[in-house]
Formats: structure tokens, C-alpha cells, sequence
């Protein structure tokens, strides 16, 4: 009876495509929040947008719970499952066990896990070739580096997991394509939220000879972009990679100047955001795992890129035809 | 009761109703409906939604469960302050003890029962001898407690997330693996019980623990040569007794409660020991729940279900869309409202004159 009623209301929907599908969406944020400029902050976009496009009210609707520790998870996520929610998203690995047991514990309600595979029939997988647009940021940085006759790059994780290492073994591989002789320091920080460590970890890599550094690190992945700033802004000019989202604005340091060469772009946005279209639409994925890579724009450089000369867009998109087309392989680590 | 007991009771409710009404303001101010955080926090403790007219166990699961990790590392603050001691290093010896319950775990082979006490024990142990190394810096070098406390806050940190990478061998490197079902604290029944909460047997040793601290130095010639230590160290000296032997003790005590913390978030919240990318912040809540709780077992009890009900309605105070930041600043101006406590009670002793002196005019005097 519920079910066919559903289906009505659905039809109806369809019908008239200017009346707001009723959904409901939840986002739960690990520790670093909803404001850490990256993740978190990228996987609430994506469902505000859908938000706007179907006249949803924020706070209602669509609203997010932010976690203060690991224990706070499951009774987050829980929460939104006892309001009877439409979809309840969590970003990260570091959910994969308290989605596992939510799961279970509310077979009814429909789950999305971004960067994860959990095998659950109501919980949706969203997950990204991050070495692939890993591999161009590489590319945009080798060349970036050649041009200003400079030999030593940088890069700086999170927490140090496969997924994380994934980021560094396409960085690795596009840097070294066009620099072969490129000296390339890496340090993990351990920790996605502390921003004076990774301003120390960047300290350490400029001091150590690195001209731009690519960072994979969240909230502490801030303190990076910070130090770039810091010495851009002092005359001895300095760059970051932002990851997750377009971090250009982070990196300005004097008008018009950005220490932010590029960013890798991680559309967790586009995953939140079609994922919800889905299950308005009543084709809620569950189940399965939704590869987002570079040939679906899931991963990749922003539309603009004011710090990267033409001709190192050009060897870009070169790079990324070859990707795409299946002419190169990208390595990875997973 | 006499009037200065009175006034001890009074002093923590005063403080604490003025937390509130300052977090309801800072609702007020920012344009937001304090009545949602009160409904959220009287169904974060009871269950009962008081607004759709339902009612959930599993919030009073999850409250119980968000209440005993800081009820311990409250305990723990509070014994070593009972000896004039400041540990600030609950948070650590809550990771070492953690560790130990880990290893266990894991390693330990035993029949159910017996699997979990030992798990407890080993986390009670190993977080006592982390608190007994500060005591004995201490005792025998008068190297401050909080200096360092605060510094085996990071080894055990970074013990634990060595020990987890590579000691017990984690695959996805933020977890160890699960531990088999002997070890755990978890119950099916005590969760099916609350709707699928996370409540587990933990709230046993937790209890044990209020009364063992409430019997210790309350009630044996040792609580009362501690608290000796505690008021006057030099008197105390003179009177005979062991000041730097006390000191140690005290410190390993209150490392054990907090160690058996430990234990229970492990095996009783989790069934994984994980890898910690920063504190957690037990320690502190322990510290705002020892200062509430008046340093007595029972006050800590108290402060720490307060704290614990705090905890337990962020998920239902966001949801209705109060930030989760109001609870931190209700917890924080009760700390600073009990620390102002001389002013409290000199306006309560104030209104208690002004009442008299009323009476007294009513009667003619």
C-alpha cells in the first residue's frame, strides 16, 4: 500500500516536473566538519545544489550532522535513519564500519558511502579514480617545475591508507612522465584536520628544496596551502595543489595571485548530488559501486587555471585524451 | 542538612541552570529556538520525542553510552585531585589503557566471561602504570604533574597508532582487525533491548568504579591519608604519613579508571582498536566533569550523566537545527560558572539575608 503510493506520488512528479519531488537528504561529516574546504564541505555542495534545483528548504530538507569523534557516528547516521530520511550520505572510508552496522540495523533506509565500497543491498558506492587526476595534476607540475628550471616537488597525505597512497602513486607517475629526473619528498601527516602539522610538514619540503607541493590532506592540507602563501607572499614564490575541490581562493595571498597552481578535483559534489537525482527519481543504486573517474568528469583539473600557461594546458588535455581513450594506464594502489 | 551542605548542592545547580540560560541565549541572540534544544535534550536522556509523541530506547542506550568514558576519566581527575594532584593525562592513560585492551583482545585466547575481565584488568593495569610514571616524576623529582601528564598524552597517542599500524597488524591502516565476540563488552540482548543502541555490560565496571572511589576515600585509613596529602602536603609529612608514596598511588589509581575507560570504548563502543589521528578529548570532558562534579564520587556521577545527556542530544539538537557548538558552550560556561563559585555563594547567602531580614520585618522585629 505504502509502496504504491509512493509510486503515485512519483508519477505524479513526473507528470508536473515543476513540483519538488518530497525527498528528504542527510549528510553526516567525519571530524573535520563541515567547513574543512574540501571533503565534507564538497559532499554538502553537491546536495545543496540538488536542494535548489528542487526547491528543497536547508535545515529541513536537506541538513547535515557534524561528528565530534569516531563514536559519533553510528548514532548520526541513526538519528537521520529514525527520522525516516530519503537518503542519508556519509563521506569516507572512515565510515565503512558504522554504514555496515546502520545498514543492517535499518534495511529500509537508502545509504550512500563516498570513497568505499560497502556490499550492502541499501547502501549505494560512490568511488573516484583519484590517480588519474592525481596523474594530471603530476603532469601540470612536472612541467610547471621544468619551465622554471626548478628539480624537486613535494607531496603531503592524510592519513596514510590505500586510498590516500592511491593520490601519490598517479602524482608519482604524472611528474615523473615529464620530468623524469624529478626528486619527489613525501610525508603522510597522519591526521585530516590538524593544519599546524601540515604547515610544519610544508615548512620542511620548501625548506628541503620543493617548489610546489601537492596535498592530499583536508583540514590539515590548509596549513599547506598557508605556508605556500606565507612565502609566496615574502617574495620566494612557492606553490600548492589543492585537492578535493577548486582551492584557487584559499591560495590568494595578494590580489590576484593564488599560491594555487591547480587543484585536483574530486567531484564528491557530483556524487552526492546524482546519487540524490536517483533516488528522487526512484533509481536509487543500491547495491552497486559507481566508479567516478576522469572519463565520466569525476575526477580531474578545474575549467580554469590562471596559474598554468597554455602550452602546460595543452600537454594537459594531451595526457588526458590518452587517459581517457585507454592509451595510457595510470597506476594505483588499492 | 545543614546550611553549608545546603549550599554545596546549591552552588553546581546554580551554576548549571546558568549554563543553560546562557546557551539559550546565545540561541535567543543568534536568532535561533531555544525550546528545540530542550526538547532535543529531554529526548536525548529519556527517548521520550516530546513534540511527535513517540519514544525511541535507544536514545537512553546511547546517552548511558556517551556517559561512561567521561564518568571514568572524570573519576580518574578527580581522585588524583583528592591528593592535590592535577591529572590532566586522563586522555592518555585512557589510550594506553585502550592499547592493553587491544592487545588482549586480540592475543588472549579465554572463555567468554573470563576473556572480558581480563581485557578490563590488563586496561586498568597498564592505564595506572601510565599515571603511576607522572606520580613518581613527581614524588621523587618535583617534576610538575601537568607538564607531564600533558606530555604522555602524545606517547601514548602516537604509541597507539604505531602499535595499530604495525604491532597488531591493520589492513586498512585505521583499524585493527575485529576481535572475537569473548572479548567484547557488547551484548545483542542489552542492544536489542534499547532498539539497536550501542549499550553494552560497560556500565558494570563503570558503576563498580563510583563505588570503589566513593569507599576508597571515603571510607579506609588510605582515602583519608590521601586526602591528607591533598590539603596540607607538609602537614601531612608531619603527621607520619607517606606523602610521596601516596602520590604515586593516587596517580596509578586514577590512571587505572581512566585506563578501564579505555577498555570499555574499545570493546564495548568498538570491537576494533583504532588509529588516532588526534585526542579525542575524553580527558578534557573528564576534567569539566570532576571540576562539576565537586571531586566526589557521586557528584562525578552526576556531572557526568549531565555531560553524557549533552552528548548524546548533538545528533537531535543539529537536526533541528541547533548547532553543535551550543553544547560545547553550555559545558564550558558551567565550568566557568562553577569555578566562580565564591561569587555564587555569596549571592546565595546575600538572597538567604535579604529573605530573613523580610521575614524578620513581616514578624515586627
Amino acid at each position: 500500500m505504502k509502496k504504491s503510493i509512493a509510486v503515485l506520488l512519483l508519477g505524479l512528479v513526473a507528470a508536473a516536473a515543476l513540483i519538488a519531488a518530497p525527498i528528504k537528504v542527510g549528510l553526516v561529516t567525519d571530524v573535520g566538519g563541515i567547513d574543512d574546504k574540501s571533503f565534507n564541505q564538497g559532499t554538502w555542495e553537491g546536495i545543496k545544489l540538488f536542494a535548489k534545483e528542487n526547491k528543497l528548504k536547508e535545515g529541513v530538507d536537506v541538513k547535515y550532522l557534524q561528528s565530534t569523534a569516531d563514536a559519533d557516528y553510528i548514532p548520526n547516521l541513526s538519528t537521520f535513519a529514525d527520522e525516516k530520511l530519503d537518503l542519508i550520505v556519509a563521506p569516507g572510508f572512515l565510515f565503512e564500519e558504522a554504514m555496515k552496522t546502520v545498514a543492517d540495523q535499518y534495511p529500509k533506509q537508502k545509504l550512500l558511502i563516498i570513497d568505499s565500497v560497502v556490499q550492502k543491498p541499501n547502501v549505494a558506492s560512490a568511488v573516484f579514480a583519484a590517480n588519474e587526476g592525481s596523474f594530471l595534476a603530476g603532469v601540470a607540475a612536472g612541467l610547471k617545475a621544468k619551465a622554471d628550471g626548478k628539480d624537486t616537488i613535494g607531496y603531503v597525505g592524510g592519513m596514510k591508507f590505500p586510498l590516500i597512497e592511491n593520490f601519490q602513486a598517479g602524482f608519482e607517475q604524472g611528474v615523473k612522465t615529464v620530468l623524469p629526473n624529478a626528486k619527489i619528498l613525501v610525508d603522510y601527516s597522519g591526521s585530516f584536520t590538524d593544519a599546524g602539522l601540515g604547515q610544519a610538514l610544508a615548512a620542511k619540503q620548501y625548506n628541503a628544496g620543493a617548489y610546489i607541493i601537492y596535498q592530499v590532506a583536508g583540514g590539515c592540507g590548509n596549513g599547506v596551502i598557508k605556508e605556500a602563501k606565507e612565502r609566496s607572499a615574502k617574495g620566494d614564490i612557492r606553490w600548492a595543489i589543492g585537492v578535493d575541490k577548486d582551492q584557487y581562493a584559499d591560495g590568494i595571498y595578494a590580489p590576484g595571485k593564488s599560491a594555487i597552481l591547480t587543484s585536483m578535483m574530486k567531484r564528491v559534489d557530483v556524487a552526492s548530488h546524482d546519487v540524490a537525482v536517483m533516488v528522487r527519481d526512484g533509481k536509487f543504486p543500491g547495491g552497486q559501486t559507481l566508479v567516478f573517474d576522469l572519463k565520466s568528469k569525476g575526477v580531474g583539473l578545474p575549467a580554469t587555471n590562471p596559474n598554468l600557461s597554455a602550452a602546460i594546458i595543452k600537454e594537459v588535455e594531451k595526457y588526458t585524451a590518452l587517459i581517457t581513450s585507454g592509451k595510457l594506464k595510470v597506476n594505483s594502489v588499492q | 542538612m545543614s546550611k553549608r551542605n545546603t549550599t554545596r548542592l546549591l552552588v553546581p545547580l546554580v551554576a548549571i541552570l546558568l549554563g543553560f540560560a546562557l546557551g539559550a541565549l546565545v540561541l535567543i541572540v543568534t536568532g535561533r529556538n531555544p525550546g528545540a534544544m530542550f526538547l532535543a535534550m529531554f529526548q536525548g536522556a529519556t527517548g521520550v520525542n516530546l513534540k511527535a509523541g513517540s519514544f525511541n530506547p535507544r536514545y537512553i542506550g546511547e546517552f548511558i553510552i556517551q556517559s561512561m568514558p567521561i564518568m571514568l576519566s572524570g573519576l580518574s581527575v578527580a581522585f588524583a585531585f583528592r591528593t592535590g594532584l592535577f591529572n590532566i593525562g586522563a586522555e592518555g592513560q585512557l589510550i594506553a589503557g585502550s592499547v592493553a585492551a587491544t592487545a588482549v583482545a586480540l592475543w588472549v585466547e579465554a572463555p567468554p566471561v573470563i576473556h572480558v575481565l581480563l581485557v578490563l584488568l590488563a586496561a586498568a593495569v597498564v592505564g595506572g602504570l601510565w599515571g603511576a610514571i607522572p606520580g613518581f616524576l613527581k614524588a621523587r623529582f618535583n617534576i610538575h604533574e601537568v607538564v607531564i601528564t600533558i606530555m604522555m598524552n602524545y606517547l601514548a597517542l602516537f604509541l597507539n597508532n604505531w602499535m595499530v599500524l604495525y604491532v597488531f597488524g591493520s589492513k586498512d591502516r585505521i583499524k585493527t582487525a575485529l576481535f572475537p565476540a569473548t572479548a567484547l563488552l557488547k551484548d545483542d540482548a542489552l542492544s536489542a533491548l534499547t532498539n539497536g543502541s550501542r549499550l553494552n555490560w560497560g556500565f558494570v565496571p563503570v558503576l563498580l568504579s563510583v563505588l570503589l572511589f566513593w569507599f576508597v576515600i571515603e571510607k579506609t585509613t588510605f582515602g583519608y591519608s590521601l586526602r591528607a596529602v591533598g590539603f596540607n602536603k607538609d602537614g601531612a609529612r608531619y603527621a607520619g604519613m607517606r606523602v610521596e608514596r601516596n602520590m604515586v598511588l593516587s596517580m596509578a589509581i586514577a590512571g587505572g579508571f581512566a585506563g578501564l575507560a579505555g577498555a570499555v570504548l574499545t570493546t564495548g563502543t568498538f570491537n576494533y582498536g583504532r588509529f588516532l589521528p588526534g585526542a579525542e578529548g575524553y580527558g578534557m570532558d573528564g576534567i569539566a566533569v570532576a571540576l562539576v562534579g565537586g571531586n566526589g564520587a557521586f557528584g562525578v556521577f552526576f556531572s557526568a550523566l549531565l555531560f553524557g545527556m549533552l552528548k548524546a542530544a548533538q545528533p537531535l539538537m543539529q537536526s533541528q537545527g541547533v548547532p553543535k557548538e551550543i553544547a560545547s558552550i553550555i559545558q564550558a560556561s558551567i565550568v566557568l560558572f562553577i569555578a566562580m563559585s565564591l561569587g555564587i555563594e555569596t549571592l546565595i547567602s546575600k538572597l538567604r539575608k535579604q529573605k530573613i531580614e523580610a521575614l524578620g520585618e513581616e514578624a515586627g522585629v
